[in-house]
């Protein structure tokens, strides 16, 4: 197996490879200004605020230009336009325009760890979301945080998140991947918990961090077992990468349990991380406790980047989720392998489940959040159903969108006076007009209101695959009821919100400019976004698909379009017609219960405490472990510190026998010792008894056997 | 052997004894004169005139008076109470006894070797004086050193402390 | 026997003799007396060796016993002069009773 990879290296090695853009060897700057201006933040003291503030917003505006720049890279056109000449390698079986860079990091032995970044049409797209909406949420930060004593902290934080996340677009190794995913986690860690005097937001960051964490170690396992399998830890070398051709042969000939391929065992175990990244059911429970942390950390981290990381890893991974499936060489349409039909179904029932969900929320922030959790399903879906291009427009435009509604949400907290629970708001809709503005915006962006919003036509994208594809009709049905709970639930909230009268306390003000300037500039890039995604130009499918598309109306002339784009937008009026007609006029006061719970108060009830899936948990995991832990202290405190009692009983008993020891037989026969020496000595001092004729006896004596010695010695 | 011998041999051999064994100190003093005296007889009969002499001008005209003064001097003519012999004399006469046997044995077991009759030597006092101031020059010399060192020695020693020296 | 081999043998006997006496006797008079007899002993056996043995008109044996004899004379004054001190401050010459040296 490692030979015949071998073989293919060398014989893609004669090859000659053009020599690299320029911007494809410097693509490392774009995560490392960003995290090298982290590391600065974090030596500057809490005061310095303002040069914090300009060395984050600088550093990732540094990034933005330079992901342009990349983008720009990849453009035939803008390339054609400016003159230069388009060099980026396109290899024979894959018309998608990529640059690698890799580099050996440590030589193990004979395997090589390998580091390296990609530069191609998913992961610059990706990189220019990322910095754009990171640094307008960025500027937003600024007015939100101001009275935040930990100013500079947050700043540090925040930088490092978005390094890291850059980090894991570009990466082209399942190491540095895995390094800047871990990393990601970390700072969404740090920043949930940001309050963290605060119990709860410190139980939430936990909260995180533990489950994502369950996903992590499965999708380790996955990436462990990929590299074992594949011989390297690129993604794309040349023709030697895991997820290349050549690799992918080899796994799809592995079998693994329960009738899977390696290719397909791998994929579920990548899948299991990106679930729990991206808040799948059953790992979906720690994205509205999130919520704990500030609300640029919401819109940044738990809508619009780090849980799309999720999906992002999904599309960087899916020819390996593919493998297997019917394809034609270079479209990123997906024929169905195990993998896909799994993430498809999970993608599908979680969309449902937590827009049902989101439906009896009353904290504003939780809303959106459940909200998140039921578009990333769908994204999951779109990427299932329909392929990588499906599911990355509407990561694309749920991210602005998301964005902007977070950012809203924000604005309103903070004209409200940290008031996040909708029944006490109200009537915002005079008194912070341009929030209203914009958030409308984004609420009928994320309905998919028809043809002028861009949720509309990346969702429409979706439910198209759905409509096609040849396992089962349910996703689509269940795509379909959960655009109407989406329009439901959001018209609620607005209504709630922004019409009927103030609820509160003390009266709302609009946020300052700082704040609503961002929100504008979202709102328009959710309006817009939607041009590049029509069936009449679809050009973001062609550029990822490594095609130039031309704008064709035909393109609307598709069989099934009409009666899909029909039936989306009725559900849709569906929803947004029903919440008018419920919360619309008067929104009842915060003691009076809501209209619906009136009338199913079981199902309100059981929607409103989150379909107890939670207290599942608790019940089983957590009740486990606290069983386990238990156990354990019983075991430590009985067994272990009975053995460490007796260890200690046992020394202190020869500890005693030693002191006995000692005194009698050391001791005393030193003792006895030293008394039969002074007897010897007393002995031997008699014969000094101070006689003369004593003395004078033994001289003759003396003399008497030296004589005998002479003549003995003579005679002998 | 001549019985001369024998008799002068017995005569100094009884003195000898009769020094050791009486309790008398004084008698002892006069049985070891009779001692010198039978040694001088010896000495003449070895044709040592002048040793002979000698003997008896310094051994009992000096030496045997000299004793008899110490003797008298230090009360010697009270009998002691415990007795004249040490309690442990019989370690003493042991010891005695084994060196005879040594010395008797050497003498015996080398009588083979030993020279015996020879001619009689003539000596005169003028050889004796002759032999002393040139031969023996530098013994003489040393031995009237000596002799000087002993008397003003014996005369320090014995002589009586000055008063307030105690 | 030869007649050295007698004188000899007297002289050993006299200087067993006289051995016995120092070593035996309380009195430190008799001590000397002893040492005294022993001297007159060796002073026999080298008269007699210097008759019966060559040479003796060197004079050899004869002026050793006449040295001998001048040196036991000077010993047994500075010996009596001790004993008759000690005497003075023990007011004892009893060998027995004087172990102040002892240990």
């Amino acid at each position: 197996m490692q030979g015949d990879l071998l073989a293919l290296r060398n014989l893609f090695a004669d090859a000659p490879v053009p020599p690299q853009p320029w911007m494809v060897q410097r693509l490392w700057l774009i995560p490392a200004l960003p995290m090298v201006a982290s590391g600065i933040i974090s030596l500057l003291k809490q005061p310095r605020r303002r040069l914090a503030a300009g060395l984050a917003i600088g550093s990732l505006t540094f990034s933005l230009l330079l992901s342009l720049f990349a983008l720009g890279n990849m453009l035939d056109e803008l390339d054609a336009f400016l003159g230069f000449q388009h060099t980026f390698h396109v290899s024979f079986s894959d018309p998608v325009p990529r640059e690698v860079v890799n580099f050996t990091w440590i030589q193990v032995g004979t395997a090589n760890v390998d580091l390296g970044w990609v530069l191609d049409p998913l992961s610059a797209v990706m990189l220019v979301m990322v910095s754009f909406v990171g640094l307008l949420i960025f500027i937003y930060s600024i007015g939100y945080m101001e009275h935040d004593e930990n100013f500079t902290r947050f700043f540090c934080f925040m930088s490092l998140f978005a390094g890291a996340m850059l980090g894991v677009v570009i990466a082209n190794s399942v190491l540095l991947l895995f390094m800047c995913w871990e990393l990601v986690g970390l700072t969404s860690y740090l920043l949930i918990g940001y309050w963290y005097r605060k119990p709860a937001a410190a139980a939430a960051a936990k909260k995180a961090f533990l489950t994502t964490r369950v996903g992590d170690v499965l999708f380790l396992l996955g990436m462990v077992w990929l590299f074992s399998q594949s011989g390297t830890l690129l993604f794309y070398n040349h023709g030697a990468g895991s997820i290349e051709p050549a690799a992918l042969a080899g796994l799809l000939s592995q079998h693994a349990a329960l009738g899977l391929t390696a290719a397909g065992a791998i994929g579920l175990l990548i899948f299991a991380g990106a679930a729990g990244k991206s808040g799948q059911f059953p790992l979906h429970v720690w994205l509205p406790d999130a919520m704990e942390g500030p609300t640029p950390v919401s819109a940044l981290i738990h809508a619009a980047t780090m849980v799309a990381a999720g999906v992002y890893l999904i599309a960087r991974v899916y020819p390996l989720m593919a493998a297997g499936a019917l394809m034609q060489p270079g479209a990123l349409t997906g024929g169905t392998t195990t993998a896909l039909t799994v993430v498809t179904w999970v993608g599908a029932f979680t969309a449902v489940f937590a827009a049902l969900i989101a439906v009896a929320q009353n904290d504003i922030k939780r809303i959106l959040a459940y909200s998140t959790v039921s578009q990333l399903g769908y994204m999951m879906a779109g990427l299932g159903m329909g392929g990588v291009a499906v599911g990355m427009f509407h990561l694309i435009t749920h991210a602005f969108f998301k964005a902007l509604l977070f950012l809203g949400a924000g604005s309103v907290i903070h004209g409200c006076h940290d008031e996040q629970d909708i029944r006490r708001l109200g009537g915002l809709r005079a008194d912070m007009p341009l929030t209203f503005v914009t958030y409308a915006i984004g609420m009928l962006a994320l309905c998919g209101f028809p043809l002028v919003f861009s949720g509309f036509w990346s969702k429409d994208g979706i439910l198209d695959a759905a409509l096609h594809w040849n396992v089962a009709k349910a996703p689509f049905y269940m795509l379909l009821f959960g655009a109407l709970l989406t329009a439901f639930y959001m018209t609620r909230q607005v209504g709630y919100v922004f019409f009927g009268y103030w609820r509160g306390g003390k009266p709302a003000r609009e946020s300052p400019a700082v704040m609503t300037a961002p929100l504008a500039i979202l709102a328009f890039f959710a309006m817009a976004l939607g041009l590049i995604g029509t069936p009449a130009w679809p050009w973001f499918r062609g550029f990822l698909e490594g095609r130039t598309v031309g704008f064709d109306l035909n393109g609307f002339k598709e069989p099934d379009l009409a009666a899909l784009m029909g039936a989306s937008a009725l559900v849709v009026f569906l929803g947004l017609g029903l919440g008018a007609w419920l919360y619309g006029g008067n929104a009842p006061k915060p003691e009076e219960p809501d209209v619906l719970e009136r009338a199913t108060p079981t199902v309100w009830g059981w929607l409103r405490d989150r379909l107890y899936v939670d207290e599942i948990y608790g019940a089983t995991v957590i009740a486990f472990y606290a069983w386990w832990a238990r156990v354990a202290d019983w075991l430590d405190r009985r067994l272990w510190g009975g053995v460490v009692a007796g260890v200690g009983w046992a020394f202190g008993l020869w500890a005693r026998l030693n002191r006995l020891l000692d005194i009698y037989w050391v001791d005393g026969g030193f003792d006895k010792g030293c008394e039969e020496l002074a007897a010897a000595g007393g002995l031997l001092a008699r014969v000094q008894n101070g006689r003369v004729q004593t003395y004078l006896r033994i001289l003759a004596l003396a003399v008497v056997v030296l004589a005998l010695m002479l003549i003995w010695s003579s005679r002998s | 052997m001549s019985f001369a011998f024998y008799l002068v041999a017995g005569l100094t051999l009884a003195g000898g004894l009769a020094a050791v064994l009486l309790k008398n100190t004084v008698h002892c003093a006069l049985a070891l004169t009779v001692a010198f005296a039978g040694l001088a007889l010896l000495f003449l009969q070895l044709d040592a005139q002048f040793a002979g002499f000698a003997q008896i001008l310094v051994y009992i005209g000096a030496v045997a008076i000299l004793i008899v003064f110490a003797i008298l001097l230090t009360k010697g003519s009270e009998t002691p109470k415990d007795g004249v012999f040490s309690r442990s004399w019989l370690a003493g006469l042991a010891v005695a006894a084994a060196v005879f046997a040594i010395l008797g044995w050497a003498v015996l077991q080398s009588a083979h070797v030993l020279p015996h009759e020879m001619a009689v030597p003539q000596v005169t006092v003028l050889q004796i004086g002759n032999a002393l101031m040139g031969r023996y020059v530098l013994p003489l010399e040393i031995v009237a050193l000596l002799l000087t060192a002993a008397t003003i020695g014996a005369v320090i020693v014995a002589m009586h402390e000055k008063e307030g020296r105690k | 026997m030869t007649p050295l081999t007698a004188y000899l043998l007297v002289a050993a006997l006299l200087f067993a003799i006289g051995l016995a006496g120092a070593l035996t006797r309380r009195n430190a008079i008799l001590v000397l007396i002893g040492i005294e007899l022993m001297l007159n002993s060796a002073n026999l056996n080298l008269i007699a060796f210097w008759r019966y043995g060559p040479h003796p008109e060197a004079l050899t044996g004869m002026m050793f016993a006449i040295f001998s004899i001048a040196v036991a004379a000077a010993e047994a004054a500075v010996g009596l002069g001790l004993v008759i001190h000690i005497h003075r401050h023990a007011h004892t010459t009893d060998l027995d009773k004087m172990n102040r040296m002892k240990g």
